[in-house]
């Protein structure tokens, strides 16, 4: 599965409290390996339709809508809350932003983000 | 001359102004000095996993449903006894990555349990139970006697 990948109008600081509409930034865990890096975000009620990755300049926003609820009934009793998944990171400039790939199951996304080659360490042969 | 390219410490996670940064080793240097302190909010090592968990009536259905990305479906047990409806399991450390450097790690590991009291007699054995998206609905039909009933009002 691919990202999508989306030009966004340039916003100022995306801080996520100023927002007008209310998110919740889904939780990740961020690992580093010589290769690139790995995220993995829990966005329970997310599947791949819902799910938008936006690149922009150095930074990636990952953007979540739930698909809706089809429960019969009332509610007598809620935590969680219905609100979209948003998070923003800023990009290492190290990585290859075209062969980023993105895949989700059962709610928890898992980013690959592959360093570009030009940065691995690697030997130059030397011209005589 | 060795390198060619200049090193760049990656930062990767996002640095919105109120968050604050927090490393595990950070984490742990902060519980030591600070014991007292808000680690609680976010430290890994002492909170507890409470998923979310929603409750709806019809009139023939109670439906629970809970929060619960990331896990197997043998991973998740749901039981059902005197009245309660209890889902408990446990979400094994995650995949360990080769040579792996962990920048942040928010997401909770190891076990969970809640229990909830329904609002109505079911019929245990035709409760259902679905694990779609990481999201557990359990649905559970009522018992006929829970059923609420018209009465007819007859005027002489």
């Amino acid at each position: 599965m691919n990202s999508s990948v989306a030009k966004q109008e340039a916003r100022k600081d995306a801080v996520v409290q100023n927002e007008p509409k209310n998110y919740i930034s889904p939780e990740v865990n961020i690992f580093e390996t010589k290769d690139g890096y790995i995220l993995e975000a829990e966005m329970p009620g997310v599947n791949k339709e819902g799910l938008d990755i936006a690149l922009e300049a150095n930074t990636m926003t990952i953007h979540g809508r739930r698909t809706p609820q089809d429960v019969k009934g009332q509610a007598l009793y809620r935590e969680s809350s219905p609100a979209d998944y948003r998070r923003v990171f800023e990009l290492d400039p190290a990585i290859d932003t075209g062969k980023i790939e993105a895949k989700i199951t059962q709610g928890v996304l898992t980013l690959h983000l592959p360093k570009s080659e030009a940065v691995k360490p690697r030997k130059v042969t030397v011209n005589d | 001359m060795s390198n060619l390219t200049r090193w760049q410490r990656p930062e990767l996670a996002v640095w919105p102004a109120f968050d604050k940064l927090f490393g595990l080793r950070d984490e742990l240097d902060r519980l030591f000095e600070n014991p007292f302190g808000d680690w609680t909010r976010n430290s890994q090592l002492l909170s507890v996993w409470n998923p979310a968990i929603d409750l709806f009536e019809d009139a023939d259905t109670v439906t629970v449903k809970a929060e619960l990305p990331g896990m197997k479906k043998e991973e998740i047990e749901v039981s059902l006894h005197d009245g309660m409806l209890s889902i408990s399991g446990e979400r094994k450390s995650e995949q360990k990555y080769e040579d792996a450097q962990t920048h942040r790690s928010e997401r909770f590991v190891g076990v969970f349990q809640r229990s909830i009291t329904l609002p109505a007699a079911v019929k245990g054995d035709q409760v259902k139970a679905q694990y779609k998206d990481g999201i557990l609905t359990v649905t559970l039909p009522k018992a006929e006697e829970a059923k609420r009933k018209q009465i007819e009002v007859k005027v002489n």
